[in-house]
C-alpha cells in the first residue's frame, strides 16, 4: 500500500479517526488510511447537532458501495456541528480527508481524554503494525 | 437500450378495453372532482412494441435455462417445466382465496400434503407455509421464539449467530428487538464450540445456525452444539437455505434444532424469477406449534380446512396463506422425485460439489480443505498480478457462465462460493473447471484480459460509485 | 424422475477422481446416529404424464373463474390478464434467473425493475419506489418499522377501514418490534373517523395509516387525514390494495403521503388462491435511505453506455447486517415483471378506461342491489369497484348465489361485529353485463 498521509499536527485514534484540538472543541474525520481502505465513499450518515457522544462508541456511519463502517467518537461530548456539505459531496472524504472531508465538531466534556489519543508518530507506528 | 417510456408514441394503444355495457353515470357524479386523476404518464405502446421490448430485455438476461449458474447458497438447480404447467392449471391459478373451504379442497389438499411432506423430510411435527421467502421464514421463526419466551415469562435478549451467517439472520434479529451476538467459527469452518460455551447463558434466546453452513460444511459438532444451547434453556434455529445437501440423508429435527425454515425456491426447484417470489415454510418442534402463524391447513376425515384455532399464535405474517403457486411447484417436484429421487438429489449435489472442489483446489486457494456438502468456497489468495475475485467472476461471464457467489461468507477473504447442484452433468462441471483454469492462466499471462472483463456482454463493468452518489432511480419525463 | 443427468458411469468416474469408494463417504460429517438408514416416507415417484393427471384431478376440486363467477375482491382481485403477459414473463431468461447480482448479464431484469420503479412512482405520485416486497400486508409492517425509525416514535394509528388481513399482519410486526398499535374507527360514510383521529393523534404518533380506496371500497379524504398527521409530525402512510383504482383516482402523493404501499396482484397476476402477490412501496425523496428492499439505479459503464445496477445496497441486510432496518432479501420480481408488462400494454389510456369500466359496472350493480327488497345500503361514501350492502341472512343469500355458481360478497361480520349481515361485493371488468344481470335476477 502507498504511504498514508499522516499530518503531524493532528491526533489519532485506533479506529483511524483524526482529531484536531482547539480548546474544548475538537474537529474530527477519518484518516487517509481509513478512506483508502474503505474505497469510494458514497454516503455519510451525519450525526445530528446536539447528539451526545461517548469516546470509543459509534456515532455516525460512512458507506462505500460494498461496505458500511462505523465512525467512533474520539472523546465524550456533544456534537456542535456536522459537515453538511458531505451530503452532496461524500467524495470529499476521499479527496481531502483532513480538509473538506471533515465529519463533525465535538465539544468535549472532559479534555483529559485527549491524552489517550496517539500523536502522528505513534499513529504511523500503529499503521505499520497493522500492515503485518 | 431504450426504456419503454422512451419508445412511447402519443395516442398508441396496446389493448382494447371492453365497453361498460351497463347504464353509465357521469364520472363526476360517481367520484368527487378532487379525487379524479389529472395526469397519468404511462407509456403508450402497441402490443408488438411491448412484446419486442420485453423479448429484447430477456435477451439481456441469464437464467439457469441459459447455462451453468453456480451461485453459492442459492441452489440454482433446473426448474422442471412440469412445475409451470401444474401451477398454471386454472383450478389453482384462477381461484379466489376467500371462496369457501368447500370450493377450495384442491388447493387445501396441496397445502396440507406439502406440509406433510416437509414434516417427513425434516422431522418437525408442525409447519406453516405462510412465509413468502426465506428471510420472511426467519422472521417468523424468531417471532415464534420471542412468543415462546414471553409465554414462559422469561426475558432473554440475545440471539447468537456464527460469523459466517447470512446477513438476513442478524437483520431478522434486529426487527424483533433482540441483540445479535457473534460466535466465531473454528479452524475447520464449523461453529466454535468453546466460543459458543462462553456466550451461552440465561440471556440466550436462540442460536441461529445454517447447517450445512455457508462454507458448505456440515457441522460435525451439531449434536453437542444443540445440547449446549438447550441446557441453558435456549432454542436452536436452523436456516435451511442449504437443505439441498441433506434431503433424505438426515433430518433437521434429528440434529436437535427446534425451528427451521426451508426455501422452496432453492431446494425444491421452484424458479427464482429474477429475485422472487420465493416461499419460506417454517417447521417447529411440538412445544412451539401453538405459536405458528395462522391459519395452517388441517384435515378432518376427508375434508381439508383452514385452522385458525391457534390460541398463542404470533398472528399473521402476510395476507392469505402464503405463495400458493410456489407451493404447487414444490409439491409437483416432490411427487416427481419420490423417496429415492429425494435422496439422489442430495447425493448428486454433494458429489458434484466435491468433484469440482477437488479439481479446482489444484488451481485456486481452498481455505477449508475437507469434504464439503452442496458447495465450497475458494478464494483469490493465490492469484498473481493483483487479479481478484471480482475479475474472475466477470471473466466467467465472458466464457458463458454465471458467476459464483462472491465475497461471501465474510470469513473467507475474496471468497468464491460455488454450488453446482445435482442437475448439472459431469461435462458441464468439466467445462466450468476448464474455464476457471483458463482464467487462472490468464491471470498469470495476460492479466489485463481478466481485469477488463467482461467484454462480450451488453454492457461492461458499471460504475457503482456513480450509481450510489448520484442516485437515478426512475425515469422522469423531460417535459 | 430425479432430474440428475449424470450416468452411473460418470458418477463412478467422479467418485474415483475424488478418491472415494461410496457416496456415503461424502456424508461422514453427519453424526452416525442422525444419518438416515431408510428412504423417506414420501409417495412414490410419478412420471410426468401421470403427475400431470394427478395434479389436474386435484385442481379440478377447486372452484375457479371458469366454473364460477366471482363478485368478490377483499384483497384479491379477478382481472383480465392480456395474453402477452404470461407469454413474456415465462421467458426462461427471466423466470429462471436469480437476483441480478451480476449486472452485465442481468441488464434485462435490471431495466425491468427500473421501469417498474418508474411506473410505481407515476401511479403513486411518489419520488422513489423499491423493487418490490412480498405483498401489501407485509409492506405495511415494513412501513411501520420505517416510520418508527424516521420519527423515533413508536405509536402507530391505523384506520379500521384497512383490510383486516393487513391490520393483523401489521399487529404481528408491531408486537415483535415493540411498537404500539391503535385503531381508528369509521363513520357513516364508510371512511375513517376524523374526529376520533384528532383525538387519538399526538406528538408521539409515528404514523397514520389509511387505505385508498379503503376495504369497504370507499374513497378516503386523504387531504384531511394527511394534514392531521403532518400537524403532529407523524408520517402519512397510504395503502392501496386495488391499484386499478389509481387509473382514475388522484395519486396519494398529491395529498402529501410520505409512504405509499400496496398490492400489485391486480396488474397482470392471477389470484392463485392468494399468492404470490407483489407488494409495492414508494416514498418521498428524503426517505430514500430508509426504504427497505432493493433499489435499481441507472449508471454507465466505462464506455459511457447506460446500464442498470442494484444500488444503495449499504442499506440492506447483506451489508448492514444487524443494523439493517429490514431483513428482506428475495422479493417478488417476477410478479413485478408482470406488473411492468401489464402497465406497458395498458398504457395511459388503457388503465384509465379500465378503471372507468370497473367504476361504472360496480356502481351500476350497487344501485340495482339497493333497489331490491331486503338489501340495504350501509355507507354513504363514494365507491370505486367494491361496496357494502346489508342483507337479511348472509348465509342463505350466499347459498342461493352459490347454487347458481356465483361466489359473491365477503362476509364482513367475521371481522367487524358492528357489520353483521353485511357483504362486501366487488365488480371488475371480468363481470360481464350478463353476469351482473344474472346476479340481480337471482336476488330479486
Amino acid at each position: 500500500m502507498d504511504e498514508s498521509n499522516v499530518p503531524a499536527e493532528l491526533k489519532y485514534t485506533k479506529g483511524h479517526e483524526w482529531v484536531k484540538i482547539e480548546g474544548d472543541v475538537v474537529t474530527m474525520g477519518i484518516t487517509d488510511f481509513a478512506q483508502h481502505s474503505l474505497t469510494d465513499i458514497v454516503f455519510v450518515e451525519l450525526p445530528e447537532k446536539g447528539k451526545k457522544v461517548y469516546a470509543g462508541k459509534s456515532f455516525c456511519v460512512v458507506e462505500s458501495v460494498k461496505s458500511v463502517s462505523d465512525v467512533y467518537a474520539p472523546v465524550n461530548g456533544e456534537v456542535l456541528e456536522a459537515n453538511g456539505s458531505l451530503e452532496q459531496s461524500p467524495e470529499n472524504v476521499n479527496k481531502e480527508p483532513y480538509g473538506e472531508g471533515w465529519i463533525a465538531k465535538i465539544k468535549t466534556s472532559d479534555s483529559g481524554e485527549l491524552e489517550n489519543l496517539m500523536d502522528s508518530e505513534a499513529y504511523k507506528k500503529y499503521l505499520a503494525e497493522q500492515e503485518h | 437500450m431504450k426504456l419503454s417510456f422512451e419508445k412511447s408514441v402519443a395516442g398508441r394503444e396496446g389493448t382494447e378495453i371492453p365497453a361498460t355495457g351497463v347504464k353509465e353515470k357521469k364520472t363526476d357524479d360517481l367520484l368527487d372532482a378532487k379525487f379524479l386523476r389529472k395526469e397519468l404518464e404511462l407509456p403508450e405502446l402497441s402490443e408488438l412494441d411491448v412484446v419486442r421490448h420485453f423479448i429484447a430485455l430477456s435477451r439481456r438476461n441469464f437464467g439457469v435455462d441459459n447455462g451453468f449458474y453456480p451461485l453459492g447458497s442459492c441452489t440454482m438447480k433446473y426448474n422442471p417445466k412440469i412445475n409451470e404447467v401444474t401451477s398454471s392449471l386454472s383450478g389453482f391459478a384462477n381461484s379466489h382465496p376467500l371462496q369457501t373451504e368447500k370450493l377450495s379442497q384442491g388447493s387445501l389438499q396441496v397445502i396440507y400434503e406439502l406440509q406433510e411432506f416437509l414434516k417427513e423430510i425434516t422431522g418437525f411435527p408442525s409447519y406453516s407455509l405462510q412465509p413468502a421467502a426465506g428471510a420472511h421464514g426467519e422472521l417468523t421463526g424468531i417471532m415464534i421464539a420471542k412468543k415462546y419466551f414471553e409465554d414462559l415469562g422469561e426475558e432473554r435478549k440475545n440471539i447468537l449467530l456464527p460469523d459466517s451467517s447470512h446477513g438476513t439472520n442478524p437483520a431478522s434479529v434486529n426487527m424483533c428487538n433482540f441483540n445479535s451476538v457473534e460466535i466465531k467459527s473454528n479452524e475447520r469452518g464449523g461453529l466454535g464450540v468453546e466460543d459458543l460455551k462462553q456466550h451461552v447463558d440465561k440471556d440466550t434466546a436462540v442460536l441461529m445456525l445454517t447447517n450445512p453452513n455457508t462454507l458448505g460444511i456440515f457441522d460435525e459438532n451439531i449434536l453437542e452444539i444443540c445440547k449446549i444451547v438447550h441446557d441453558a434453556g435456549g432454542l436452536v434455529y436452523c436456516d435451511g437455505a442449504n437443505a439441498n445437501a441433506i434431503l433424505g440423508k438426515s433430518k433437521i429435527a434429528d440434529m436437535g434444532f427446534d425451528i427451521t425454515h426451508l426455501n422452496l425456491h432453492k431446494s425444491f426447484s421452484t424458479p427464482h424469477g429474477g429475485g422472487g417470489p420465493g416461499s419460506g415454510p417454517v417447521g417447529v418442534v411440538e412445544k412451539l406449534k401453538d405459536f405458528l402463524p395462522k391459519p395452517v391447513v388441517g384435515k378432518k376425515s376427508e375434508n381439508y380446512f383452514l385452522d385458525y384455532n391457534i390460541p398463542k399464535s404470533i398472528g399473521r405474517m402476510k395476507a392469505f396463506y402464503g405463495n400458493f403457486s410456489v407451493m404447487v411447484r414444490a409439491y409437483t417436484y416432490i411427487r416427481a422425485l419420490g423417496p429415492e429421487g429425494m435422496r439422489e438429489v442430495a447425493e448428486n449435489a454433494v458429489l458434484n460439489a466435491n468433484y469440482l472442489k477437488e479439481r479446482l483446489k489444484k488451481t485456486y486457494h481452498l481455505q477449508y480443505d475437507r469434504i464439503c456438502q452442496h458447495e465450497f468456497v475458494l478464494s483469490d489468495k493465490n492469484l498473481p498480478n493483483e487479479v481478484t475475485t471480482i475479475d474472475v467472476a466477470k471473466r466467467l461471464l465472458d466464457l458463458g457462465f454465471h458467476a459464483p457467489t462472491i465475497y461471501f461468507p465474510l470469513i473467507v477473504k475474496g471468497a468464491i462460493m460455488i454450488e453446482p447442484t445435482e442437475t448439472e452433468g459431469k461435462e458441464t462441471l468439466d467445462e466450468f473447471a476448464e474455464a476457471m483454469e483458463q482464467i487462472a492462466k490468464e491471470a498469470k499471462e495476460k492479466p489485463e484480459c481478466v481485469k477488463e472483463a467482461p467484454l462480450c456482454t451488453p454492457v461492461g463493468r458499471l460504475d457503482a460509485v456513480k450509481a450510489a452518489r448520484e442516485p437515478n432511480l426512475r425515469w422522469v419525463s423531460k417535459e | 424422475m430425479n432430474f440428475v443427468p449424470s450416468t452411473e458411469r460418470q458418477k463412478k468416474e467422479m467418485m474415483d477422481s475424488i478418491g472415494i469408494k461410496s457416496i456415503d463417504d461424502l456424508f461422514v460429517d453427519i453424526p452416525e446416529k442422525i444419518r438416515l438408514k431408510d428412504d423417506l416416507k414420501l409417495p412414490e415417484a410419478l412420471p410426468e404424464q401421470e403427475l400431470l393427471g394427478e395434479l389436474e384431478k386435484i385442481s379440478s376440486k377447486n372452484a375457479d373463474s371458469n366454473s364460477h363467477s366471482y363478485f368478490i375482491g377483499a384483497g384479491s382481485y379477478h382481472h383480465y390478464i392480456p395474453a402477452a403477459v404470461p407469454f413474456l414473463i415465462k421467458r426462461s431468461e427471466f423466470y429462471t434467473a436469480y437476483t441480478p447480482y451480476q449486472p452485465e448479464i442481468s441488464q434485462g431484469m435490471l431495466q425491468v425493475i427500473y421501469e417498474y420503479q418508474s411506473l410505481i412512482c407515476i401511479l403513486t405520485g411518489m419520488d422513489v419506489a423499491n423493487a418490490s416486497v412480498y405483498d401489501g400486508a407485509s409492506a405495511m409492517g415494513e412501513a411501520m418499522i420505517m416510520s418508527c425509525n424516521i420519527t423515533k416514535r413508536k405509536k402507530i394509528l391505523v384506520s379500521k377501514t384497512i383490510d383486516p388481513q393487513y391490520r393483523e399482519t401489521l399487529s404481528t410486526y408491531c408486537w415483535a418490534h415493540g411498537a404500539e398499535l391503535n385503531e381508528i374507527s369509521f363513520v357513516d360514510g364508510g371512511v375513517t373517523s376524523l374526529e376520533e383521529l384528532k383525538k387519538e393523534i399526538s406528538e408521539e404518533t409515528a404514523a397514520v395509516m389509511v387505505q385508498y380506496p379503503n376495504f369497504f371500497g370507499c374513497v378516503e379524504d386523504l387531504d384531511e387525514i394527511g394534514n392531521l398527521a403532518h400537524e403532529k409530525g407523524a408520517l402519512f402512510v397510504v395503502a392501496v390494495a386495488e391499484p386499478i383504482a389509481l387509473g382514475i383516482l388522484e395519486s396519494p402523493g398529491k395529498f402529501g403521503a410520505d409512504i405509499v404501499l400496496g398490492e400489485g396482484q391486480s396488474f397482470g397476476n392471477p389470484m392463485s388462491y392468494g399468492g404470490p402477490g407483489v407488494g409495492f412501496m414508494a416514498v418521498k425523496e428524503k426517505y430514500v435511505r430508509q426504504i427497505p428492499g432493493r433499489l435499481v439505479g441507472a449508471t454507465e459503464d466505462s464506455e459511457g453506455k447506460r446500464g442498470y445496477i442494484m444500488t444503495m445496497q449499504a442499506r440492506e441486510q447483506h451489508i448492514r447486517r444487524e443494523k439493517a432496518s429490514s431483513n428482506i432479501c428475495s422479493n417478488e420480481a417476477l410478479a413485478a415483471l408482470a406488473n411492468t408488462v401489464y402497465l406497458s400494454l395498458l398504457g395511459k389510456n388503457g388503465l384509465s378506461k379500465l378503471a372507468e369500466l370497473n367504476l361504472q359496472r360496480a356502481n351500476y350493480l350497487y344501485d340495482k342491489l339497493i333497489e331490491l327488497d331486503e338489501i340495504e345500503k350501509v355507507f354513504s361514501g363514494k365507491i370505486f369497484n367494491e361496496f357494502v350492502v346489508k342483507v337479511k341472512d348472509v348465509n342463505a343469500l350466499q347459498k342461493k348465489l352459490l347454487d347458481e355458481k356465483i361466489v359473491a360478497g365477503y362476509d364482513l361480520g367475521k371481522d367487524y361485529p358492528e357489520l353483521k349481515d353485511c357483504l362486501l361485493f366487488c365488480v371488475t371488468e371480468m363481470n360481464s353485463p350478463e353476469q351482473i344481470e344474472k346476479l340481480i335476477e337471482v336476488l330479486k
